[in-house]
């Protein structure tokens, strides 16, 4: 095997390639195919999942979730998914990332299978028409930012605190070109839910992967759902890597985290905001709406009633997770307490059906942007979050710390 | 050389801006007239072929959506100048031909002010202030692609030869 280098750039053949419906094969992909003349390299090696547009608000969305699935068939890509909830959570649901695999998607937040340790990346649609003809795509070998978060995490944070207090210190630029690899105490006692939560944010900092080492965690999390049980610890970084900037966290520390509007680095204590009145509450995709995001919620919910002046929105990040929540009570939990259940859809988080926000209101998101204008109205505002201080939020009708109901 | 005026925007210009989210059910040429407008309501309408598009730091963060090069593509952006760039959007711009310079003094450029920039040496003549700004070359394999006229020509090759 010939060695690389962080900055060397190498041709790298890929094990996965992902794409959604909205910039998926009706954005360029189809068209350059034809243009090139080519097929896809391994359809067996394609994973199609239309999750940014489903279920459809009008016609425009109802003809590119139709376009998606038809070219998916003509195309022999029998892994093809649709209702099944956001891309990146059914990947995994599915079982298309392995450790130590290359992963590329059409969707920035493709970084989250670096949880499961997998070089995974998201690439523009002509960049993806390229990986399909050929099966592989240039890259430069990224420096990596080591980030370790030592200590025990209080009762009421999450990782999504750990994301954003993290992101406020490399800033959303801070990582850009380089990948960030989480470790410390704190992350190898953190669940794969939770991982998952801090590789798909990475891209907020820039970063090309997020990545967590193999470990305990990863391998029962393999063995438990997919009954893979090879050993992939060979794919860690080296004991003497070069890390181009270490950053040390204390765990202990951390209180919940907010990212106001309109950027993600824009973090502050939740304590220390004051006062930000609330329209609506979105649990939910890729980032804050997996299992174990809706049981913290449904624990702090229980019994109890949410503010009826707001809207509370959940959406589970796939079908599998609504089914299980679903099954444990969970969605029955978050009901009686007032919370309104969606499908599984990426709709909300991005603006385009399902909760989009109107002049000057306010929500407060479990997602992973807050970006001016992007869940509707560009007078509107957009409060980041995990699911925890979400579901306080809920009860008060203004951001709230969750410290205060646990 | 190419000669263009300015439309100058300052940090973090991003993906979500350029191409906002209810514009994306539309075909690339009606998603264009709501390029930018959430920032700039008369970007769309008033871009003219030829001007040039210049940004300071981190432009094109967040969403891997190529909509937003191709966007900025059909209004007529050929060129953009940035001090540095989200890496997607970077490679999104090389692929469909739009050529991106990275310039640390794009904070010198004003909107409106006139620019004669010669991409291949990576130096720009601003005439209207009299400044001349240095780019960071273009890396050896970005300029294949470019040359190629975009990434879909050069694997088109590829596969070719092969």
């Amino acid at each position: 095997m010939t060695s690389i280098k962080a900055d060397d750039i190498v041709w790298v053949n890929v094990d996965k390639a992902m794409m959604d419906d909205i910039l998926g094969p009706r954005v360029e992909i189809a068209d350059n195919l034809v243009k090139m003349g080519a097929k896809i390299w391994d359809p067996q090696k394609v994973v199609i999942v239309s999750d940014h547009y489903t279920p459809p608000a009008n016609i425009k969305q109802a003809n590119i979730v139709k376009f998606t699935r038809d070219w998916a068939s003509e195309n022999k890509v029998s892994n093809y998914y649709e209702f099944a909830g956001p891309c990146h959570q059914v990947m995994v649901d599915k079982g298309h990332v392995v450790p130590g695999t290359v992963v590329v998607g059409t969707d920035s937040h493709t970084t989250t299978y670096g949880a499961l340790t997998c070089f995974s990346s998201g690439i523009g649609s002509t960049e993806m028409s390229g990986v399909l003809a050929t099966g592989q795509i240039w890259m430069k070998v990224p420096q990596t930012i080591h980030i370790n978060w030592d200590g025990e995490l209080h009762p009421g944070v999450m990782a999504k605190d750990v994301s954003l207090h993290t992101i406020k210190h490399l800033g959303h630029a801070g990582a850009t070109y380089k990948s960030m690899e989480y470790d410390g105490s704190s992350i190898r006692h953190m669940i794969m839910d939770e991982r998952m939560c801090l590789s798909n944010m990475a891209v907020e900092a820039g970063a090309k992967a997020g990545i967590i080492g193999y470990d305990q965690i990863t391998a029962e999390y393999m063995k438990r759902r997919f009954g893979i049980t090879d050993d992939f610890s060979q794919f860690n970084s080296d004991a003497d890597a070069n890390y181009i900037q270490t950053l040390n966290f204390d765990a202990s520390q951390l209180v919940p985290q907010v990212a106001c509007p309109h950027e993600v680095d824009n973090v502050f204590n939740v304590v220390d905001v004051n006062d930000v009145k609330v329209n609506q509450v979105y649990i939910g995709s890729c980032t804050g709406g997996r299992y174990h995001d809706l049981k913290m919620a449904a624990e702090l919910l229980k019994g109890k009633t949410v503010e009826p002046t707001i809207r509370v929105l959940v959406s589970p990040a796939s079908k599998d997770i609504y089914n299980e929540c679903l099954k444990d009570g969970i969605l029955s939990i978050l009901a009686d307490a007032g919370c309104i259940i969606l499908g599984s859809t990426c709709g909300a988080c991005l603006g385009v059906h399902s909760g989009n926000i109107g002049d000057h209101e306010v929500c407060v998101s479990t997602t992973n942007r807050n970006f001016l204008g992007r869940m509707g109205s560009k007078s509107s505002g957009v409060y980041l979050v995990s699911p925890l201080t979400a579901a306080a939020t809920a009860l008060t009708g203004k951001l709230t710390d969750p410290r205060k109901f646990l | 050389m190419t000669k263009g005026k300015v439309w100058k925007y300052k940090d973090n210009i991003n993906t979500d801006i350029i191409t906002p989210p209810e514009s994306m059910e539309l075909d690339i040429k009606s998603a264009a007239k709501y390029c930018m407008a959430n920032l700039d309501p008369t970007f769309a309408d008033g871009f003219q072929p030829g001007d040039i598009f210049v940004c300071e730091h981190n432009l094109g963060s967040g969403s891997s959506r190529e909509t937003a090069p191709l966007c900025l593509k059909e209004l007529g952006v050929r060129i953009v100048i940035a001090m540095d760039y989200a890496r997607i959007f970077y490679r999104n711009c090389i692929n469909v031909g739009i050529i991106v310079l990275e310039c640390p003094d794009t904070d010198k450029i004003s909107k409106d002010d006139m620019l004669d920039v010669d991409y291949l040496t990576g130096i720009i003549l601003n005439e209207t202030t009299g400044q001349t700004y240095h780019c960071n070359p273009i890396p050896t394999h970005i300029a294949q692609i470019i040359e190629k006229g975009g990434l879909i020509n050069y694997i088109s090759d590829k596969l070719r030869k092969s």
